[in-house]
């Protein structure tokens, strides 16, 4: 059938001024995703150098004030342009299609949300061109380091800058994200019919739209006592720098979840789907994502337990409570996959990584809750190696979860099983080797944010481990790098449901068309595509043909759940 | 066969997947409402600071480390209800208050009129608006300078730094809410609006009303309390 294009005689534009201009959510959608691994590519480079500075006693090759501006920036990067955003990106790729929209409610709002993004993150990282380099004052920016008395570079400022754009690119986000949830579902799509994935989206962006104001106020105000003579954290003057404190960190703690409810999303997508069986207790895991983002509103304060101005036992309660639903989570996935006929694929084997590494960093975490283990380890590597453990172990695992899953769904072609298994392997021991000694040298008080420390603490050894696991690290993306390479050199040959899958983006086909959906299947329950697999197969059987013809391949090798 | 979509032909036409709720809210209109939940939150954030430093400042008086606020310096510059100011200028504060509150009012008699349908009404009720917001932007700056004359500016000290930044943000949305406001008449001239379709105007207004109800707060915190 020749594709008549009637009506729209759009005019032939190159595609690079396609891809700039686009208004289109898949492709805004794999641009926030590819822009958000560029950014982590440069954020994991400072990583390494970092810890090549630290493989050993002695001043290596930066000095402590080149020191300060790589894990300022190192920081940055990592939670704000990166985990943040590839979270973004998959809702902006997927979350559409997951409800049957032909796309967002806003796309030129979207479009808007991306360069604000793409360009903050540019801005931060300018700062590095400047005579005083970038910004040093820690990825928290405390008053009054970031104060002009004890940062007085342009690299702050840009800094900033920088953050308050993403933070408006992420409240534009989020009330896209919200209204189309709300107006754009599919006839018979309710709420309770929605993949998990859209609810956290969902949940996620209320917790932006709330979390991320405080910090644009903050900044803004830090920018005025930088500039305008203000004195809203400067003591001196009367102001406080608790404060900043304050409302750095109502925006910091639910930011956290915010950089690990839609990755959670993810594991629930993936976990049913190679597990053969539904999503165990869906409405419980639902319930379980509103109270957690509720419950992360209340917990703020627990990262100033030793400024000694906040209530210890209600933060440090809210602070445990929070672990019940994570941990319901938890349990949900390992009865998802209890006595289902299990597919390891690349990434169901990222999913199971997160199950053992995340636990890890979560009961970290609910050791420092508790102020006595907390007035010990602040400040810390073990503070370090926690928030890495929950990070990696959770953002990223389930990250790389989401690409090797819906690769095929955006780009019609399926990334290598063999060099993703090599990438999950060298990820899953290098993030051990790298990140478990730093529990230890916590333990053993080597305080964070240091570019040298003394011979002889019994800190040499555990820090030499550590850098050896940073290398692993960074070996172990090539694969992943040569496999999206290799993928993006073959035809785009994949099938709709390349996994046999249950949620409504795997009714189109990979790549989607512009608006989507040239069919939608009816909507009955939580996983239309499954129900129609499963009709299809039944009036197979009704016509007593037996199996499944040629064209059903690896769908129907999904279709035994 | 298999059950995936893609066997069908592409020409088999776009599906209808966008259902816009026959009831309810319209997307600008839900968009604005949750916009304007950050915008809350964002002068939250501004109002938290401005009641710790006020909460925290003392003053050292016979001796004795004292709350006082505002600080001795500043005492009495912030009184809403005399006629003139320090310095002799008339005070003007209140009329501003007056406006904005006021054209609140005629926004939404525009949006009234526009939901019957009656264009012209709208139009001019939505310019007079825009042209009460310009007034108020003019008495903030009128206000913003007799201040500086007499020594308040946002580097003389918390007072002046939380009152200039408090009200600039505010007039900073003011100023985009009259960008908006014009948008909206500039359209309406040209017809683009009529009872059934006028999602725009709603958010529009919605905003408009938020930001006055931010200076009532404000003036009321700033000036009364
Ligand atoms: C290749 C893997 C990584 C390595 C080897 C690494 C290494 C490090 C090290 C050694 C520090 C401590 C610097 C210091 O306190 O002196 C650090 C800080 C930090 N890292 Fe990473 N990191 C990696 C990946 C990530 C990722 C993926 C994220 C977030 C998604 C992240 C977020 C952070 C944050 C927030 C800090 C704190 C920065 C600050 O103190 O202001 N890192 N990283």
């Amino acid at each position: 059938m020749s594709s008549i294009n009637l009506g729209i005689a759009a005019p032939p534009r190159t595609s690079l001024l396609e891809w700039l201009t686009t208004t289109d959510h898949k492709k805004i959608g794999v641009m926030y995703i590819a822009s958000a691994f560029g950014f982590a590519a440069i954020g994991g480079l400072i990583a390494e150098l970092i810890r090549l500075e630290l493989a050993a006693p002695g001043q290596q090759f930066v000095n402590a004030a080149t020191y300060d501006q790589l894990f300022t920036v190192h920081g940055t990067l990592m939670l704000l342009f990166f985990a943040g955003p590839l979270a973004i990106g998959f809702a902006n790729a997927i979350m559409p299609l997951q409800i049957g929209a032909a796309d967002m409610a806003f796309p030129r709002l979207n479009a808007l949300s991306y360069w604000l993004f793409l360009f903050g993150g540019l801005i931060v990282m300018s700062g590095f061109l400047t005579t005083g380099g970038a910004a040093a004052a820690g990825w928290t920016g405390y008053a009054p380091l970031s104060s002009s008395t004890f940062s007085p570079g342009a690299g702050m400022d840009l800094w900033i800058v920088g953050v308050a754009l993403v933070g408006v690119s992420g409240v534009l986000g989020a009330v896209n994200f919200m209204v189309t949830i709300y107006a754009r579902r599919a006839p018979g799509m309710h709420m309770f019919r929605m993949p998990m994935f859209t609810w956290t989206v969902l949940v996620t962006s209320t917790l932006i739209l709330f979390a991320f104001p405080s910090i644009t106020a903050a900044l803004a105000m830090l920018f005025i006592d930088r500039h305008f003579g203000g004195g809203f954290f400067d003591p001196t003057q009367g102001g406080n720098p608790v404060l900043w404190q304050h409302l750095f960190w109502f925006f910091g703690h639910p930011e956290v979840y915010i950089l690990i409810l839609p990755y959670f999303g993810i594991i629930s997508e993936v976990v049913p789907v190679f597990s053969g069986k539904p999503l165990f207790g869906y409405r419980f895991m639902v319930l379980a994502v509103i109270a957690i983002a509720s419950l992360s509103m209340g917990v703020w304060a627990h990262h100033m337990f030793t400024t000694g101005q906040v209530d210890l036992p209600f933060f440090s309660l809210m602070s445990l409570l929070i672990a019940v639903p994570t941990g319901i989570k938890i349990f949900n996935w390992i009865a998802t996959m209890w006595r289902g006929s299990l597919r390891f694929t690349v990434p169901m084997l990222w999913c199971i990584g997160l199950l053992y590494v995340f636990t890890i960093g979560g009961i970290s975490g609910v050791m420092l809750a508790s102020p006595p283990i907390d007035y010990m380890a602040q400040d810390t590597y073990f503070v370090v190696a926690h928030l890495h453990n929950v990070l990696i172990g959770g953002t990223v695992f389930a990250g790389f979860a989401g690409i090797y899953f819906w690769f095929p769904k955006l780009t019609g072609r399926r990334l290598d099983e063999g060099l993703g298994k090599i990438h999950w392997l060298l990820w899953v021991v290098g993030f051990a080797v790298t990140f478990i000694p730093q529990y230890v040298l916590g333990a053993e008080g080597m305080p964070r944010r240091i570019a040298d420390y003394p011979a002889g603490r019994g800190w040499d050894l555990p820090n030499l481990i550590s850098t050896i696991g940073a290398l692993i690290l960074a070996v172990g993306t090539l694969p992943f790098l040569l496999a999206v390479w290799r993928a993006m050199r073959r035809p785009a040959d994949q099938p709709a449901d390349p996994w046999g899958a249950n949620s409504l983006e795997w009714a189109t086909s990979s790549p989607p068309p512009h608006h989507n959906f040239d069919r939608l299947p009816p909507i009955r329950s939580l996983r239309p595509v499954f129900d129609e697999r499963m009709a299809a197969e039944a009036e197979r059987r009704a016509r007593g043909e037996g199996a499944a013809g040629p064209t059903a391949g690896p769908a129907a090798a999904g279709g035994t759940g | 066969m298999s059950a995936d979509a893609t066997v069908l032909p592409a020409a088999a036409g776009r599906v209808k997947t966008a259902s816009h709720p026959a009831r309810g809210l319209g997307n600008p209109v839900l968009g604005m409402l949750l916009f304007i939940t950050s915008e809350v939150m964002f002068f939250a954030g501004l109002f938290a600071a401005y009641f710790s430093i006020r909460a925290g400042h003392t003053e050292v008086i016979n001796g004795v480390a004292t709350h006082v606020w505002p600080p001795t310096q500043d005492v009495g510059i912030l009184n809403p209800w005399r006629l003139t100011t320090e310095s002799g200028a008339l005070n003007l504060i209140v009329p501003a208050t007056v406006i904005l509150i006021l054209s609140s009012f005629v926004c939404q008699w525009g949006v009234l009129a526009i939901r019957r349908g009656d264009q012209r009404t709208f139009v001019r009720a939505i310019s007079l608006t825009f042209v009460m917001g310009v007034a108020f932007l003019l008495l903030q700056a009128y206000d913003y300078t007799v201040l500086m004359h007499e020594g308040v500016t946002l580097s003389t000290g918390l007072f002046g730094s939380t009152y200039f930044t408090l009200t600039g943000f505010h007039g900073l949305h003011v100023l985009g809410g009259t960008l908006m406001l014009a948008a909206v008449a500039y359209r309406g001239r040209a017809g683009q609006f009529n009872a059934r379709r006028h999602d725009m105007v709603e958010a529009v207004s919605l905003y408009w009303h938020f930001v006055d109800v931010v200076w009532i707060v404000l003036f009321s915190v700033l000036y009364l309390v």
